[in-house]
């Protein structure tokens, strides 16, 4: 039993899986549902026999068809891909299972979700597993366009604005990524990861490939100031789709990023560079915040707080270099996974308000006690852990970031961090503090259970990651480039 | 200055022309065309590395550039679906500015 299971490349399911899914469900919508919910289960099985694999046997790579590199394509199953495939299958078990009650037999929008999102499923998938540069960006094209098109779904004037804008930034992204390829391939002859970490010079034209490709992804990723096309297109989505596109796409384009910087260019990134990125991180930490602060609908308060969490994973950057690293890896990869599950869990807390009330304007929701107070409350459960509070696993993940930068010395980030924190508390008891004002507002109905067991059961999940965060911390580890203690005490 | 450079640096030229074409003009379908500039010059500069070395070329950034162009054909196919939809539902051939968004 325990040999099938440490030998078995099971993260290869998590691809084809949702990919025949895909296909299937293309062809008969009527089942689509059903190999939705299938798929869902058997990806968080595969995703858990992967972890069981690499919590005992430690990282492995798997060649496709056993053709070598570079004709074949190398899939790496390792720490860091591992917490990804986490949040992938916790999210999309979550989101598969919200959207068989959010989108109706009768509605067009259904025919096309499940064959758009189990194809965006095998695509992240791919991609966390990838181990080369052009595989990557294979993946990475497959993703957008997946997630352009789920965007553009409910076919309103606003969705379609957005999708087009989201479409024109993800072209300029990649194929500004694409050019750093090539200027790598044609010094190194390789796209390989693991190849290229060993043979790179820190020359010039490694910088301007790094540099091409860093600007390619911080549009991809949305960083600020390049994040104007991230509100519209996830805020004018159903539903189930801003929770994806927050909770998961935003992340595929950041774990290049860390590969590229950490694996690939150690030594070609100044520590200039790596503090440019950390400042446009404050940046989008504390423009994010206020953003959200002013908004006056609940979905754009929600996706200006995805802009604002995005600059968070942007500090491993500049705290990762020197005996802090390890911490600061370790924190930014928990962030990741809690965030996707808050994140994800606001979002479809906010389709059940909207499907409740029509509409999703701050100002219309006062007096939301009642009906709307018990869709708050778990709104409030999500907030626990995008604000950081203990025991969530966004409190853990926080403390070694914080940690990190006092290690490192370096004050500036610390403070961005404890302000960025207190913006989020505004921001979220901005909607909270609806459920406490008086009127006289006619009675909603009950939303149906499906639309208000799931995105309850991720934030709980959320909260209960923070008191078994041990685990994934070790697994974020296993094959990571960087090394070292996790540091849990202040020490300067 | 050797062949496989000159076809380089034309490669990106052709792509800092196509990004500024992207940026500059509000017309989605010449937005569209920009990007497309700019996936030629990507490609040119890949078929430029694969004929770096004496002999036979290098097949492997081939393979690339006929993927990349796949995926450039798949972008370009829902970019201009996307613009044939805004036009029917909005009248308009451009993205709405920023006031209108409010």
């Amino acid at each position: 039993m325990d040999a099938v299971l440490l030998t078995h490349p099971w993260s290869v399911w998590t691809i084809i899986v949702p990919l025949a899914a895909a296909v299937l469900a293309f062809l008969v919508p009527r089942r689509a549902p059903l190999a939705g919910i299938i798929t869902a289960l058997s990806v968080a099985l595969f995703v858990a026999a992967t972890a069981y694999r690499i919590f005992l046997a430690g990282p492995h790579t798997q060649m496709l068809g056993g053709w070598q590199a570079p004709l074949g394509i190398t899939l790496r199953a390792d720490g860091p891909a591992l917490i990804m495939l986490l949040t992938s299958g916790l999210v999309g078990l979550t989101v598969s299972l919200y959207a068989t009650g959010y989108f109706t037999a009768a509605d067009r929008q259904q025919r096309y979700f499940w064959p758009l999102w189990l194809l965006l499923w095998a695509a992240c998938n791919a991609l966390f597993l990838s181990g080369d540069l052009f595989n990557l960006y294979v993946t990475l094209e497959l993703v957008t366009l997946s997630s352009i098109a789920l965007a553009a779904l409910n076919g309103s004037p606003a969705a379609l604005d957005g999708a087009m804008r989201y479409l024109l930034a993800g072209l300029l992204g990649s194929l500004s990524y694409l050019l750093g390829v090539a200027l790598i391939y044609g010094a190194y002859g390789t796209v390989d990861l693991t190849l290229l970490g060993q043979t790179v010079r820190a020359d010039g034209l490694s910088r301007a490939a790094l540099a091409l490709m860093t600007a390619g992804l911080l549009l991809k990723t949305a960083l600020f100031p390049l994040h104007f096309w991230l509100p519209p297109a996830h805020a004018s989505a159903p539903p189930p789709v801003s929770a994806l596109l927050s909770g998961l796409v935003v992340k595929a384009p950041l774990l290049i990023l860390f590969r590229l910087w950490f694996e690939v260019f150690p030594d070609t990134a100044t520590a200039g560079m790596a503090h440019l990125l950390g400042i446009l991180g404050c940046g989008a930490i504390i423009w994010g915040s206020l953003m959200a602060l002013r908004q006056q609908r609940l979905k754009l308060l929600v996706a200006y707080s995805t802009v604002a969490q995005i600059g968070y994973f942007f500090l491993l950057f500049p705290l990762a270099r020197g005996e802090a690293a390890a911490t600061a890896w370790v924190g930014v990869f928990l962030l990741v996974l809690a965030h996707g599950c808050s994140k994800a869990s606001m979002f479809l807390v906010c389709g059940t308000i909207t499907r409740l009330a029509g509409h999703d304007r701050l100002a219309g929701l006062a007096g939301a006690g009642g009906t709307l107070g018990a869709r708050l409350l778990v709104f409030a459960l999500a907030a626990v852990t995008l604000v950081g509070m203990p025991p969530s696993s966004g409190f853990i993940a926080k403390w070694l970031l914080i940690n990190a930068a006092i290690v490192a010395g370096q004050w500036w980030y610390l403070a961005t961090i404890a302000l960025g924190t207190l913006l989020a508390s505004g921001y979220v008891l901005r909607v909270l503090s609806l459920a406490f004002t008086e009127s006289q507002s006619p009675p909603l109905p009950v939303a149906p259970r499906i639309l208000r067991w799931p995105p309850l059961a991720l934030s709980v999940v959320a909260v209960l990651l923070g008191l078994a965060a041990f685990h994934p911390a070790v697994l974020t580890l296993a094959g990571a480039p960087v090394s070292g203690i996790i540091l849990l005490e202040m020490v300067p | 200055m050797s062949v496989p450079l000159i076809y380089t640096a034309a490669g990106i030229f052709l792509f800092l022309l196509g990004t500024y074409g992207l940026v500059a003009y509000a017309h989605l379908l010449r937005k569209i065309l920009a990007a497309n500039i700019m996936g030629s010059g990507v490609f040119m500069a890949f078929i430029a590395v694969a004929g770096r070395t004496p002999g036979a070329p290098d097949p492997v950034p081939h393979a690339m550039v006929l993927t990349g162009i796949v995926v450039t054909v798949a972008f370009t196919s829902v970019a201009l679906a996307l613009a044939v939809r805004i036009a029917r539902t909005s009248s308009r051939v451009h993205l709405s500015g920023r006031d209108e968004e409010q």
